[in-house]
């Protein structure tokens, strides 16, 4: 693979761009590999590389019923934080959060890591008290966050209206080193990176089953045939329920649509990510100038990746409400896609009960800012069968024994 | 847009007439049940991408809960039913395979 630099870019541009390589091979599926995994997307895609980088495990093919990067990891709003209550959440993400900071370097690929900072908004008495406490929770943790009053909302972001006639805002958690990065970028990044270690990424390959042999799993069929393999990682969020209805168990899991939306690109108005946990809307700009806008989820299980239009409409509602100036943009795309929500509102990365069988899902509205982080602990469950600390608290077991990590009620909606 | 038949009182409405309130037919545990009983109860969900029994509330209209069934990746409604059933009526389930032959009720 050759370098991605500077002087690559002086280079090709005296040649006419003659010479860049394709970023990554598209071979056909051999008949077997030490590790496959199911869905190339950024956790797949970061679940491979590692496995290579800290595993040397290589002879890994990541096949993908679509494109790489086009399921979640192409439909979220691109925030980065790692301001969680809970402490088995807070390593995790604040790991993500710390590992995309030198992702351009690791990767030589541009992901575009802005560490901007993020802000959430307490727009209630009850969000000051949560607010405070995750802060105070977060120095515990080592993570970096400090709870601020309006007239530092106001001079960050100036576009908001603090003094709204509902919900005013009383202040904010802020966290500095939050971001966002390219999000396409992060999949592409780590593919590129995953070709060049060997391994396979099979697109346009669907998993239709699952084969197992005496409890343990020996491949899986897919529309390119039957792939062998040792061992065999489901990384395929929304889907997560299908694949492991697939191999004869079910999850505490339910997947529903979650939507976002881009505005017309205007003018730099706003350099920070702002989310508004009480109205339920969050906003960033990107690079390119479009407000980028998160929604809510659908309240009913759906795979249909649209979203209903009603969470449109409250979610604009709210952010007219907060940044009045939205009321004059136009909206440019509106899309959807599908979340794997568990019953405690944070991910599983476990074994399960298929020997050789791993699963790593249910980030549920939170999956693009833990990708570096997820398939760190993903690649040593895979590589050594057994968790490591990052990934310990995240099994399957706790719904049994009622050890939950609870970030639905820290974290509520917008995670 | 998601669009059912209330049973109850019989008016069609779109979703928002209506509070979804997740997999139907779940079977209950009480005390001194295992903890796999509890777990399979309170969290485990079928999550099925297809064909999938839900509990629905006519929150803005009679208010009463009703079964539907329906499918998750096309939103497409095969039929809605009273909630006080144990299983889907057999009138839902020849509803079901007119439309999708190929499926079977799940174990």
């Amino acid at each position: 693979m050759k370098r991605y630099s500077m002087f690559a870019i002086a280079r090709e541009a005296a040649r006419y761009h003659q010479g860049w390589e394709k970023a990554w091979a598209s071979p056909a599926p051999k008949k077997k590999y030490d590790v496959v995994i199911v869905g190339a997307g950024g956790h797949g895609l970061a679940t491979a590389f590692y496995l290579g980088k800290n595993f040397g495990i290589t002879n890994v093919a990541i096949i993908e019923k679509g494109w790489l990067g086009g399921g979640n990891t192409g439909r979220n709003t691109t925030i980065i934080r790692s301001n969680y209550l809970q402490d088995p959440s807070a390593a995790i993400y604040e790991k993500a959060r710390g590992l995309y900071e030198t992702m351009s370097q690791d990767l030589n690929y541009n992901v575009m890591f802005s560490p901007r900072g993020v802000m959430m908004l307490a727009q209630t008495e009850a969000e000051i008290r949560g607010y405070k406490r995750t802060a105070q929770a977060n120095a515990y943790q080592g993570v970096t966050t400090e709870f601020i009053g309006p007239e530092k909302v106001k001079e960050l972001c100036p576009i908001i209206r603090i003094d709204g006639p509902r919900y005013p805002v009383l202040g904010a958690l802020w966290q500095e080193r939050g971001g966002t990065a390219r999000h396409d970028a992060v999949a592409w990044g780590y593919a590129r990176a995953c070709s060049d270690m060997g391994m396979d990424i099979i697109q346009q390959c669907e998993v239709t089953g699952v084969t197992r042999e005496g409890g343990k799993v020996t491949g899986v069929e897919t529309t390119k045939g039957h792939i062998g393999c040792n061992k065999l990682a489901s990384i395929v969020a929304g889907n997560s329920g299908h694949m492991a209805n697939m191999a004869g168990f079910e999850l505490p899991m339910e997947s529903v649509a979650l939507q976002a939306l881009v505005s017309e690109p205007i003018k730099p108005c706003m350099d920070v990510v702002v989310m508004a946990n009480t109205v339920h809307g969050y906003m960033s700009q990107s690079d390119k100038g479009e407000m980028v806008i998160g929604g809510g989820t659908d309240a009913f299980n759906n795979y249909t990746q649209r979203g209903s239009f009603h969470h449109i409409e409250e979610t604009v509602r709210a952010l007219i409400e907060t940044f009045p100036m939205v009321s004059r943009l136009k909206m440019l795309r509106q899309w959807g896609g599908i979340v794997d929500v568990t019953g405690d509102r944070s991910p599983i990365i476990s074994k399960t009960p298929v020997d050789n069988m791993f699963i790593n899902g249910g980030w549920g509205t939170g999956g693009f800012k833990s990708i570096p982080g997820s398939g760190w602990a993903m690649a040593e469950l895979v590589a050594k069968g057994e968790p490591g600390p990052l990934a310990a608290e995240f099994g399957l077991d706790r719904f049994r024994q009622g050890r939950f990590i609870d970030e639905s009620v820290a974290a509520g909606v917008a995670h | 847009m998601l669009i059912l038949d209330c049973p109850c009182c019989g008016v069609r409405g779109e979703e928002t007439e209506f509070h979804g309130g997740g997999e139907a037919h779940l079977k209950r545990f009480g005390p001194d049940s295992s903890d796999a009983e509890f777990e399979g109860y309170l969290f485990t969900r079928q999550n099925p991408k297809g064909v999938n029994f839900e509990r629905w509330r006519h929150a803005n209209g009679c208010g009463k809960w009703f079964h539907a069934a329906r499918c998750t990746m096309t939103l497409e409604v095969f039929a809605t039913y009273s909630a006080q059933t144990y299983e889907p009526p057999a009138d839902v389930i020849a509803a079901i395979k007119a439309k999708r032959p190929e499926w079977e009720m799940p174990a």
